[in-house]
């Protein structure tokens, strides 16, 4: 007795998703995460390559049963049944995605709001006392020190470095020490604010090891917060096509335990800033 | 059978008389003809000569991505490939082949009309081609080609040399004007031409992707134009509209830039969208499944089509509502898409599939759209966007849809129609061996490169981190693969051309009025009035139908017919 | 040979309004005259056409509106645009709709004279509103690079202008046609009936144009 293709049916899906939930979770394409939320975006990427491998798997092996069970023989001269449509099915697999993709949407707005995406630059009253707000003169403020969007969840507490992109190069800034670097250092566990100026075309601060990336435009500051949680030294690249030497336009950032950075920005702080009898104190 | 005017029913054909006028002179393809067959088919030849191009230029890209290095070519030149590669691709070869050529060749057939709304309009719409693809290529060679990118995004397209990059701009109006007369003519013709008796939902399914597309390209492409005309006053006048340093706004350009290339997008895969809709059900002997639910999903990606296109600039500092909304957009676009491959899987499913090298291309378009719509719901996602923008994950991405998807259709219909068009067959072993070739080539070329910008290779880079690099080199692989499949389709065209077997009027025994003509088709289409085709998909036999070949006359008989 | 012509009936004999035989060399052959043997549909073309027209000046607007909302000017450059010059030629455009609304009307009636005459006093009209746009260019406080506003002001209202200025040379060219007898009717006028439905068109940008340029 053959076995229903109800049950035949069951048992594809049941093995499909069983096979989909396995390649989620142990198959990992990402490189190591080094930062806050870099675990949250690989679980949203878990999902999404779950349901995809689910999807993927599912329609090709139907295209393929097709292929092979549906072929035409050799002498079949003959049409096949004229179906030209199932509403409950057609209902069905238009009710089905949309449910998902809205679930998924949900989710993923979830996962970015925690991330500080969702943070609203232009009317943030609790905005750090940043240079952005200097005093309106019933003008609105200048371009070049508002902040026009980015990732920030800080809350003004985070410690702030300045980047600036140029062709070919990052440039850090830290501001409460007055110095400039070629090579961004971070303290592990605390969190950070990336102020991203632009002095000539468009660039973007991307470090894949923290899932975190950010056009840097020139006349429009961005910002970028996060808080790196593992030791080590990670690239920064530039994800914008920036001129000839684009390929190239890459540096380094080195995330290390707290003490370490002190003694790396004492080491770097000028000796200037220190003896400097009335320099008002920066940030 | 539900047809009810001249000769519809496939299976039976008019003999036609002899003595009639049936090919086109030769010269006729070189000159400014106003057949829409004609135009259709030179469409198809100057794009496939820019495919070529197109793909000798993404070569060299892969040559210079085997080394990590930057050491085949100069950087500049580099960047100037890649805008060259992009433009090419997408101006000179898909937008005028799925549009200009089958749109042209295709439609007055399936509206029953003799020929387009506005032949002379077709024919300029035609001839601005050449002209802008020559002086694109011309760019190298005076001063250099652009070197931002397809994208030309400012400030880097005002400080990079201005000479390639006005040029590119002149030459993506021509383009863009070329495909907004096309569309003026497809919405004209559809809405317009049709036979009378004729109604919109007894259109061939191509005909409502067409009519979609050319919505899209009237709103959206002269967004683009606008966007150019101020992008050009910015380089040659000194304005400063996307200049920051002027006071300018950079952003602003990629509004309006992806306000047109984001629906361009559709407007490359709504006709390739409505070419498998009109190849299915011919191999696989069944009615197109959910004919209603595709019109309606192509209305619906033409809806959401146009609000989709800040998902291009999740990373540009855009306010946050911008981001949650466009998010929202775009993952819902998956829906409607959805629909079209569950109608086509069912569309094939219990059928009778004729593995030809139009139906398997077909069925490698549904692997690779799929794949790439996958990917596509998953960078709607602003986190993972955030991480995977701008970087191979992307360029792999949009390969899956504008080559795996699209291209693979246009192969698809050429394997279709060539029949059609010459009056000869293609031949299948070539055929077929070209199809792997290409599913092969194709698959080793792009699936690699997801995994590369999962972990850190930004796009348009001409030099890369060395732990890239083997991936790289498979990638370069497929790449080479995919050059050599385009051999085996070369040789079958031009062998087929003069020695192919005589396909015959309707050798896929279909109902579309396109094949209720002679092969190649006369003038004016058909000898007599256009065929009354109402139900353009009405292949099948009833549920309880009985083969005639082996029925017998007491079964017929017990059964009570 | 020529038996391959069944299809030339009455109903498309009908529907084809064209008055002179198209090309005297090619009748006779029979692949040709079919071409021209569909409704005449070009109105609905060149509507299709000025939607996507629309489209370019809809980009324009949002990009001028964007800059406004999220781009302010420099002190010195926010200007007080004068009004009254502005104002009066909106008044000349649309006035010059109604003209030409009143010359199709007298086509319609098939009074030639009036016809050319209405049409005459639109092109005036539109030459009218391009001498005060360019009045206006010369006295402005600011140049084309000033800044930003200054940048798309000139942009928008020079887009605008070329498209009153190919305007106009289209009605004289229409009001140039109507001379020679016989060549607009009124069942077939379409140079007259594009030219027309091409300058309410403009008309109605401009009214756009002057609300979001001078008075938002």
């Amino acid at each position: 007795m053959p076995i229903p293709a109800s049950i035949l049916t069951l048992a594809a899906g049941i093995l499909l998703a069983l096979i989909s939930l396995w390649a989620g979770q142990n198959i990992n394409l990402m490189p190591v995460a080094a930062a806050d939320d870099a675990g949250t975006v690989d679980a949203l990427f878990k999902v999404l390559f779950s349901i995809g491998v689910g999807l993927l798997l599912g329609i090709t092996a139907m295209l393929v049963v097709a292929l092979v069970h549906f072929r035409r023989r050799d002498g079949d001269h003959l049409d096949g049944p004229a179906v030209e449509g199932n509403l409950p099915l057609e209902v069905f697999w238009t009710a089905v995605p949309a449910i998902v993709i809205l679930i998924l949407g949900v989710y993923s707005y979830d996962i970015y709001a925690q991330m500080g995406g969702m943070a609203d630059f232009h009317h943030h009253t609790s905005m750090p006392p940043r240079e952005v707000e200097q005093v309106s003169l019933g003008h609105p403020a200048d371009p070049e020190t508002v902040i026009w969007g980015g990732i920030d969840r800080t809350d003004g507490m985070a410690f702030p470095v300045e980047v600036t992109a140029m062709q070919f190069a990052f440039i850090f800034h830290y501001p409460r020490q007055n110095f400039t670097t070629g090579e961004l250092h971070l303290p592990l566990g605390q969190p950070v604010e990336l102020r991203l100026k632009s002095n000539d075309v468009i660039h973007a601060f991307w470090v894949p090891e923290f899932r975190l990336k950010q056009d840097v435009i020139p006349g429009q500051p961005t910002v970028l917060s996060f808080t790196a949680n593992r030791q080590g030294d990670y690239d920064i690249v530039c994800a914008e096509l920036c001129g000839p030497y684009h390929g190239g336009m890459r540096s380094k950032v080195v995330v290390e335990d707290p003490r370490s950075f002190e003694e790396w920005l004492v080491h770097n702080t000028p000796a200037t800033v220190a003896t400097a009898p009335d320099s008002s104190p920066i940030a | 059978m539900t047809t009810n005017a001249l000769p519809v029913s496939p299976h039976h054909r008019e003999p036609h008389p002899v003595d009639v006028q049936h090919h086109t002179p030769w010269h006729e393809y070189f000159g400014f003809s106003l057949d829409h067959k004609v135009i259709g088919i030179q469409y198809l030849v100057t794009g496939f000569f820019f495919y070529l191009v197109g793909g000798a230029l993404a070569g060299m890209i892969r040559v210079e991505l085997v080394t990590p290095l930057s050491d085949f070519m100069a950087r500049e030149t580099y960047n100037q490939v890649l805008t060259l590669h992009g433009t090419i691709m997408i101006f000179l070869w898909i937008v005028p082949v799925v549009n200009g050529a089958f749109g042209n060749y295709l439609v007055p057939f399936h509206v029953g009309a003799r020929d387009m709304a506005f032949p002379r309009l077709n024919a300029v719409a035609f001839w601005m081609l050449p002209p802008a693809g020559f002086l694109l290529l011309s760019s190298y060679f005076i001063g250099g080609a652009a070197q931002s990118g397809w994208t030309a995004y400012p400030p880097l397209s005002i400080t990079t040399p201005a000479v390639g990059q006005v040029i590119w701009i002149v030459s993506v109006l021509l383009l863009g004007g070329s495909s907004i007369f096309g569309a003026v003519n497809f919405i004209a013709t559809i809405l317009k031409l049709r036979r009378s008796g004729l109604g919109l939902f007894q259109l061939p399914m191509f005909c409502w992707a067409m009519l979609g597309t050319s919505v899209l390209v009237v709103l959206a492409t002269p967004v683009l134009a606008g966007a150019l005309i101020l992008l050009s006053m910015d380089i040659v006048a000194g304005t400063g509209f996307f200049n920051p340093a002027l006071g300018g706004n950079a952003v602003v350009y990629q509004h309006l830039f992806w306000f047109y290339s984001h629906p361009a997008v559709y407007i490359m895969v709504l006709p390739a969208f409505g070419l498998v809709s009109e190849i299915l059900p011919i191999h696989a002997r069944k009615p197109l499944f959910g004919y209603r639910s595709m019109i309606y999903s192509i209305l619906g990606i033409v809806f959401l089509g146009l609000i989709v296109w800040a998902h291009h600039m999740f990373t540009s500092g855009t306010p946050p509502w911008m981001r949650l909304f466009f998010t929202i957009a775009t993952a819902i676009i998956a829906v409607p898409t959805g629909i079209k491959f569950f109608n086509w899987l069912a569309t094939l499913w219990q059928g009778k599939l004729a593995l030809n090298s139009a139906l398997l291309f077909c069925c490698g378009f549904i692997f690779n759209f799929v794949f790439g719509g996958i990917t596509g719901v998953a960078l709607a996602q602003v986190p993972f966007d955030v991480h995977v923008h701008d970087t191979y994950f992307v360029v792999a991405h949009f390969h899956y849809i504008v080559f795996g998807g699209t291209v693979f259709v246009i192969f698809a219909a050429i394997y279709h129609w060539f029949p059609k068009i010459s009056g000869r067959l293609l031949n299948e072993h070539l055929g077929r061996l070209h199809c792997l070739l290409s599913f092969l080539g194709f698959n080793i070329c792009f699936f690699p490169q997801h995994w590369l910008g999962l972990n850190g290779m930004p796009r348009r880079v001409a030099e890369y981190d060395p732990q890239f690099q083997l991936v790289n080199q498979i990638s370069s692989v497929g790449a080479l693969l995919l050059a050599i499949s385009t051999l085996p389709f070369l040789i079958n065209v031009a062998w087929s051309l003069w020695k192919g077997v005589p396909a015959g009027d309707n050798p896929w025994q279909a109902c579309t009025p396109e094949w209720l003509t002679s092969s190649p088709p006369p003038v004016e289409n058909w000898l007599h009035e256009a065929p009354l085709v109402t139900e353009p998909y009405d292949y099948g036999s009833p549920e309880d139908a009985m083969p005639v070949t082996t029925v017998q006359g007491r079964e017929l008989w017990s059964a009570g017919r | 040979m020529f038996s391959s012509l069944p299809s030339l009936n009455v109903t498309t004999l009908i529907q084809q309004p064209t008055s002179p035989p198209r090309d005297p060399q090619q009748e006779g052959q029979p692949q040709v005259p079919a071409h021209a043997h569909h409704p005449d549909v070009r109105l609905f073309g060149l509507g299709i056409f000025l939607v996507a027209d629309g489209m370019t000046f809809a980009g324009f607007f949002a990009a001028y509106l964007t800059y406004r909302a999220v781009n302010p000017l420099p002190v010195n450059a926010e200007y007080e645009l004068e009004l009254l010059l502005p104002a009066v030629n909106t008044l000349v455009l649309l006035a010059s709709s109604l003209t030409f609304h009143r010359s199709s009307k007298a086509l319609m009636a098939n009074r030639m004279a009036v016809c050319r005459g209405w049409l005459l006093l639109t092109a005036a009209l539109g030459v009218t509103f391009m001498a005060g746009q360019m009045w206006e260019y010369f006295h402005l406080p600011f140049g084309l690079t000033d800044n930003l506003f200054a940048s798309t002001f000139y942009a928008l209202t020079g887009f605008h202008g070329l498209h009153v200025t190919l305007g106009a040379m289209m009605i004289l060219i229409v009001w140039w046609q109507a001379g020679s007898k016989g060549y607009f009717t009124t069942e077939n006028h379409f140079g007259f009936a594009a030219a027309e439905l091409y300058w309410h068109f403009v008309d109605g940008v401009w009214v756009v144009l002057f609300a979001l340029l001078y008075l938002l």
